[in-house]
């Protein structure tokens, strides 16, 4: 009754998916050594693929504990001569007591996006180790080389065991920064995948994967809105991730997407999760979320409430300040009927002068669409050409182009 | 229990405007860190002020004959002006700790225990 060598491949890819994090976990349990546990953990996946044409069992998640714990107690037996070379994790003692702990993925989530790590180290090191990513797929999902990727991670590992970077929970007084960090980690894994550079416009699987740590959090820390701030702000932006690219593999603007074409069941629960994370407070992501909301139950573009979507800019640039965001506002502005143009052409140029946004391809587009309205062709164009020159991804290089173009086939101005 | 070196980087023109007041000042401070430290559960192992990176020497042991410079071994804008070695329970409470020394810039280093039968760091 043996099953097919590739349904027993997919399943333990699903199970991969779905458990690594719980598996990896419990061989750290039992190692409090990260590499060690993760060869553990690879092993248990390679003992599934063997075991399991017999047969999925009925509880995955427990067969793999069960046999990732045994793997690393014999581990562990064997290299206790061998001399250590790296220090243990450090657990907090009441942690350690207790014996059900379905919360350790969330302490690993934790160790990884620690503020003693480099931002850049704290993602590599978060797709490797709670995503269960190989250092090759960690790399093409973050568009580095397989070496930069495998010393980003190896020399986070060696500092979180040197260190003596702690393997837990924060307080409740530490949370609040702590967790902002792990959700920024999160939203740029989204984000790489989203706005891939080079050819292709997306990488789904990073961008699933993002999705997936999000729902991670969201599981673990039901009582903090942010998480789900962050979930609901991804799942409506990935509904409409089927009308970004027209059939030919063309960029589509939000303002020209076919709205049938978005993911309804998507955008349902996105807003759901907002309104959720929205009525218990306006953190960074409740904001967000608020306006990917207002996009997303939009009737047309010209019937999107643009005055709330600029009061919800206005609120994230008294908590969270930052040219982007000041960037943002001030497009959102020129779309509210009646807005005096002339008026977001001086934000937008004062926003030049800031050397966060000199390489930021988003800021002379933004000028360009003005400038077409205001009814000045000739430096619209210019502003394109600025776009074209700073932009990474190919397909915003090719609706910047076919912008640029149709000011040039328009009447030529008076 | 863990060991961290805290280097304190200061800007060296303090030394040549400090009044006697504020040296003084300055010290209390350090007595008000070494405090906290105790009250925090952990301890200070060890510490130090340490004199402008002008009067440092420098050796340099290569291949040939040591070679001994004027200086520090570093040039930095900011200067190491002092030294603690604490005991504490983690990074986090090693960085909480640091949140209270007395110094604009704080380097934490953890330090490798070389007692008995300990091995290189990997």
């Amino acid at each position: 009754m043996g099953s097919s060598a590739r349904e027993v491949a997919s399943w333990v890819e699903g199970a991969h998916r779905e458990y690594w994090a719980t598996v990896l976990t419990a061989a750290v349990r039992v190692t409090r050594d990260l590499d060690l546990a993760e060869d553990c953990a690879q092993d248990a996946f390679v003992r599934a693929l063997r075991a399991w044409p017999d047969g999925v069992p009925e509880n995955p998640a427990g067969w793999l504990v069960t046999v990732v714990r045994r793997l690393a107690l014999d581990r562990l037996r064997r290299e206790t001569t061998l001399r250590r070379k790296l220090p243990l994790l450090i657990e907090d003692p009441v942690a350690a007591e207790d014996d059900e702990r379905p919360t350790d993925p969330l302490r690993l989530v934790f160790t990884c996006c620690h503020p003693a790590l480099a931002r850049d180290s704290q993602v590599a090191l978060t797709l490797r180790l709670i995503c269960g990513l190989t250092t090759r797929e960690v790399a093409a999902g973050l568009l580095i080389s397989e070496a930069t990727a495998a010393a980003r991670i190896t020399r986070a590992k060696k500092k979180i065991a040197a260190a003596g970077i702690p393997y837990r929970i924060p307080t409740d007084e530490e949370l609040p920064a702590r967790l902002d960090a792990v959700l920024t980690v999160v939203h740029l894994v989204y984000t790489a995948g989203h706005v891939a550079a080079g050819p292709e416009l997306t990488r789904t699987d990073l961008t699933g994967r993002a999705i997936g740590l999000a729902r991670l959090l969201v599981r673990l820390m039901p009582a903090e809105p942010e998480p789900q701030a962050l979930l609901g702000l991804l799942l409506m932006t990935q509904a409409r991730g089927n009308a970004r690219v027209s059939q030919d593999g063309e960029l589509v603007l939000l303002a020209d997407q076919d709205r049938s074409r978005w993911d309804a069941r998507m955008i349902a629960e996105g807003v759901s999760r907002a309104t959720a994370a929205l009525q218990q407070g306006h953190g960074r992501f409740a904001l967000q979320a608020a306006i990917a909301g207002l996009h997303v139950t939009a009737p047309s573009w010209e019937r999107t409430d643009w005055t709330q979507v600029v009061r919800m800019y206005d609120a994230m640039l008294v908590g969270w300040p930052s040219p982007i965001v000041e960037l943002n506002r001030a497009a959102a502005h020129s779309l509210v009927p009646g807005a005096d143009l002339t008026a977001v052409l001086r934000e937008l140029d004062a926003l030049g002068n800031q050397s966060a946004l000199k390489s930021y391809a988003y800021l002379p587009a933004a000028r360009a669409d003005v400038l077409a309205r205001l009814g000045r062709p000739d430096e619209a164009v210019r502003a394109y050409d600025e776009a074209i020159a700073l932009t990474v991804n190919e397909a915003e290089r090719r609706f910047l182009h076919r912008r640029r173009a149709s000011l040039l086939s328009a009447a030529p101005s008076a | 229990m863990a060991q961290y070196m805290f280097l304190l980087f200061d800007n060296e023109d303090w030394y040549d405007q400090v009044t006697p007041e504020e040296w003084q000042r300055q010290m209390e401070l350090h007595g008000e860190f070494t405090a906290a430290v105790v009250a925090a559960g952990a301890s200070v192992l060890g510490g130090e002020a340490l004199d402008r990176s002008s009067t440092a020497s420098t050796v340099r042991q290569g291949d040939g004959e040591p070679l001994v410079t004027d200086g520090p071994f570093i040039e930095t804008k900011e200067g190491l002006g002092g030294f603690y070695i604490i005991e504490c329970k983690d990074l986090d409470q090693a960085l909480a700790l640091a949140k209270l020394c007395p110094s604009p810039n704080i380097e934490v280093r953890p330090v490798i225990p070389t007692g008995d039968g300990t091995s290189a760091p990997a």
